[in-house]
């Protein structure tokens, strides 16, 4: 699977990390409905880490649509709560 | 896939194939696309040459504040050598002010200098990318029966509109980061205009309002410490400090 992680790049993942990476974002998601800051922090940093250690970043002249795209990794609490119950990140 | 990275992923794709209208012919989507490319690249440059004149203003503040410290000791030593303690602690106090600034300043130069460089790797990211689209799509061309190519085309398109919008959020915080520190910066100007020691004789209410704007350090104990240590350069006889006649801050009390 390509994941991105958002403003930094993409990734080849392989599908044994992709859902780890999927179990630790239900558990974000919990903690941000639980509105419990420091879990989701801790939570989220090791999404980003797991990414990072275990995926193949994808080289420059490869041109693919990512199949999952991970939040900023300084995605502050706030911004996940608002993405989470809004509109998102990303303004129009 | 559920949670926040599923529901980032659909705002993002829904973003990019606003971005990449696929009702249009392959090609037009392919220059379209090359055009908006550009365009963003152009953005990029702009949106660093702005992260760049914000840590240049930073940098220019911070030295200016760096002479204000010297400068306010230096007139700290002159008001104690002149019998003004009042006057030597409001300088000091004014230092120790100036002091929590500056440390606040490094922090964010620092901060802005680390976006100054992911932004050029993104921009380097980008190009690379529209360099590979660019010959991809000749070669697409040449090869494909026009129904393939359309699909291969599109599936290119996509990862380059991808790494827009990627390249356009990242711009986008780095440039209200930027936005932020620009209004301390603001706060900071007025600090250092208010001056160093010329103008604390006419302080008396710009003292406070320039406290309401800066996050005042607690610097009581440090203040005091300092006078006694002045105090104690003084009566060892290091009569190197100026001469400034007590008479002349006579009307002066803090």
């Amino acid at each position: 699977m390509i994941v991105r992680i958002a403003t930094e790049g993409q990734y080849r993942l392989a599908d044994e990390a992709v859902a780890r990476v999927n179990a630790l974002d239900n558990e974000a998601v919990a903690a941000v409905e639980a509105g419990d800051e420091a879990r989701f922090t801790e939570l989220f940093g090791q999404i980003v880490a797991l990414i990072r250690a275990e995926g193949t970043p994808l080289p420059e002249d490869e041109l693919h649509g990512s199949d999952v795209i991970v939040p900023p990794p300084d995605t502050s609490f706030e911004e996940a709560r608002h993405d989470f119950s809004g509109d998102g990140l990303i303004p129009d | 896939m559920a949670g926040l990275t599923g529901r980032f992923s659909t705002v993002v794709k829904a973003k990019i194939s606003k971005l990449l209208d696929r009702a249009e012919d392959p090609s037009e989507t392919l220059e379209y696309s090359y055009q908006k490319q550009m365009e963003l690249l152009q953005n990029v440059k702009k949106g660093l040459a702005d992260v760049v004149t914000a840590k240049k203003r930073l940098q220019l503040q911070s030295q200016k504040l760096e002479q204000q410290v010297v400068k306010l000791d230096t007139q700290a030593r002159q008001a104690l050598a002149g019998g003004n303690e009042a006057l030597a602690r409001t300088a000091l106090e004014r230092k120790s002010t100036i002091q929590a600034e500056l440390q606040g300043l490094d922090g964010q130069i620092a901060e802005l200098e680390a976006q100054q460089q992911s932004m050029t790797e993104n921009q380097a990211k980008l190009q690379a990318k529209i360099e590979a689209f660019r010959s991809k799509k000749e070669v697409i061309k040449a090869q494909y029966s026009a129904a393939e190519a359309q699909v291969r085309i599109s599936e290119a398109a996509t990862g380059v509109g991808e790494e827009m919008a990627d390249v356009g959020l990242a711009m986008q915080r780095a440039l209200d980061k930027t936005e932020n520190m620009r209004a301390r910066a603001q706060a900071v100007d007025e600090l250092e205009r208010a001056g160093a020691f010329e103008d604390l004789t006419q302080l008396g209410t710009g003292e406070d309002d320039i406290d309401r704007q800066l996050k005042e350090l607690s610097g009581g104990t440090q203040v005091d410490s300092e006078l006694e240590q002045m105090k104690a350069e003084l009566a060892a006889g290091g009569k190197s400090a100026g001469e400034l006649g007590s008479g002349e801050q006579g009307g002066q009390s803090a």
